[in-house]
């Protein structure tokens, strides 16, 4: 049986991860290196590192981080963040990556999306979506894709469940779902968005943005159907450990990966 | 030597990575010469048959292949790289593979789950067989695939999975083994099966 996983993601930015600050002793909380190892020797079932800024530089710089770490952790790399072109995926993929996440350039442009498909195959283009409920009086939930979301964001009008099935149509063999009104809060996924999602695409859907305690990550793949739970600060401030989520998973009858 | 086959797609690097985690004198290649001379060869791979196939033949390496194999020389196929042993595949249009084992690549029926299947999911174990030694019978690995060889020879199949189908999730026949999953990125029992391989490698007769 395929097991649900569990996905910490390491924001980085110029080869140091930011917000991971309260690890004690011994580890530097900013090298992605180390937290990676970490994160694998706790039963993390893959990682994500995103390059939160991303210039052509940093991108140089993300390559050489992705490198170091398929040198010393054997489990599933996805990067994410500033990927543009094919190119740009095979040069993350040539330094061990296993996928490449792709958002804003994706909605830009979505040829990219069945390009990337064709060359790796789909099940290396992750499809992240930031995606913000439409408040409508009274009206069934929707959701609109923001884009350019490191910067201010912008509103596109798209429908988001609407944008996640097209994505898997033209070929990403996955679809993170950010909700950017749960992204930071710790108050729980958006649950409704994510069944929404699940509701219409074929692929496997992770649920990003908004995870506080286990029970909300319980909820993003038994409530939300998700696939996966990526969490970010959850991890890093040392709130909960990897093992214990797949514990807490396990307890409730979520199939998990042994460790 | 293990020559690792560099066909310019897939995940090359995490396959040499894992295998020089594990002690495994390599070079990487995509000179045919280098392969056939090599005591164990390894076809890594990530991505469609149907490149992989057109890179196979651009860089001549359609040939050495199927030879080393033939010679018996430990030989390791890994994901696209046991697929591309088929007679053929269906994968963007139907096209014929290096027909090593019999066989067609099918997608997996949607029906089973979502597709591509993508996570950690149970092998167990058909055969017995030296490259699941001190590897649990169930164990997790790390799939990532759309497609998965339907072979005409269950006597190969030295392991399976279910995801939909039963579909066999490693080849053993002669001295070569395949893996529908990613040894190098599937954790411990990972690496504990590419050391198995270096260890086959290791005992091959040399010619």
């Amino acid at each position: 049986m395929l097991t649900r996983r569990i996905i910490p993601c390491l924001d980085v930015k110029n080869g140091r991860v930011v917000k991971g600050v309260t690890f004690a002793n011994h580890l530097d909380a900013g090298d992605p290196v180390a937290l990676a190892e970490l994160y694998d020797r706790e039963g993390a079932d893959e990682l994500v590192f995103y390059d939160i800024t991303a210039s052509s530089d940093e991108r140089a710089i993300m390559a050489d981080v992705v490198e170091r770490t398929a040198a010393q952790v054997f489990i599933p790399l996805t990067v994410g963040g500033g990927i543009r072109t094919v190119d740009d995926m095979y040069r993350m993929l040539r330094a061990g990556a296993d996928k490449v996440s792709i958002n804003t350039a994706a909605f830009c442009n979505p040829q990219l999306i069945s390009d990337g498909a064709k060359r790796f195959g789909s099940q290396c283009i992750v499809l992240s979506i930031d995606a913000r409920r439409v408040n409508e009086e009274s009206a069934p939930p929707r959701w609109e894709v923001f884009t350019h979301t490191g910067g201010a964001g912008r509103a596109t009008a798209k429908d988001a469940v609407q944008w996640a099935r097209e994505g898997a149509e033209r070929g990403a063999g996955e679809i993170v779902i950010n909700s950017i009104d749960a992204d930071g809060t710790r108050a729980g996924y958006d649950l409704e968005l994510l069944q929404a999602v699940s509701a219409v695409v074929g692929v496997p859907v992770i649920a990003s943005g908004g995870a506080g305690t286990l029970e909300h990550m319980l909820e993003a793949v038994t409530v939300g159907r998700a696939d996966a739970a990526l969490a970010a600060s959850i991890f890093h401030f040392g709130t909960y450990s990897i093992a214990e989520a797949k514990r807490y998973f396990a307890e409730h009858g979520v199939p998990v990966r042994g460790v | 030597m293990i020559a690792v086959i560099d066909y310019g797609a897939g995940n090359l690097r995490s396959a040499v990575r894992a295998l020089q985690h594990v002690g495994a004198a390599l070079t990487v290649s995509d000179d045919p010469k280098v392969i056939a001379a090599a005591d164990g060869v390894v076809l890594p791979g990530v991505g469609a048959t149907r490149d992989t196939m057109q890179e196979l033949e651009r860089r001549g390496l359609t040939s050495v292949i199927p030879e080393v194999i033939e010679r018996r020389t430990p030989f390791l196929g890994i994901c696209v790289g046991m697929q591309v042993l088929a007679e053929t595949s269906e994968e963007w249009g139907a096209h014929a593979c290096l027909g090593v084992v019999p066989g067609s690549v099918r997608r997996l029926p949607e029906a089973g789950g979502k597709v591509p299947q993508i996570g950690w999911n149970q092998v167990h174990f058909a055969t017995e067989h030296p490259l699941f030694a001190s590897i649990p019978d169930g164990a997790d690995f790390y799939f990532v695939h759309s497609f998965y060889v339907d072979t005409a020879a269950p006597e190969i199949v030295a392991g399976r999975t279910a995801y939909g189908v039963e579909f066999p999730s490693v080849l053993a026949f002669g001295s070569a083994v395949a893996t529908q999953f990613h040894p190098e990125k599937s954790g411990r029992w990972g690496l504990q099966l590419l050391r198995n391989f270096v260890g086959l490698v290791e005992a091959h007769p040399k010619p």
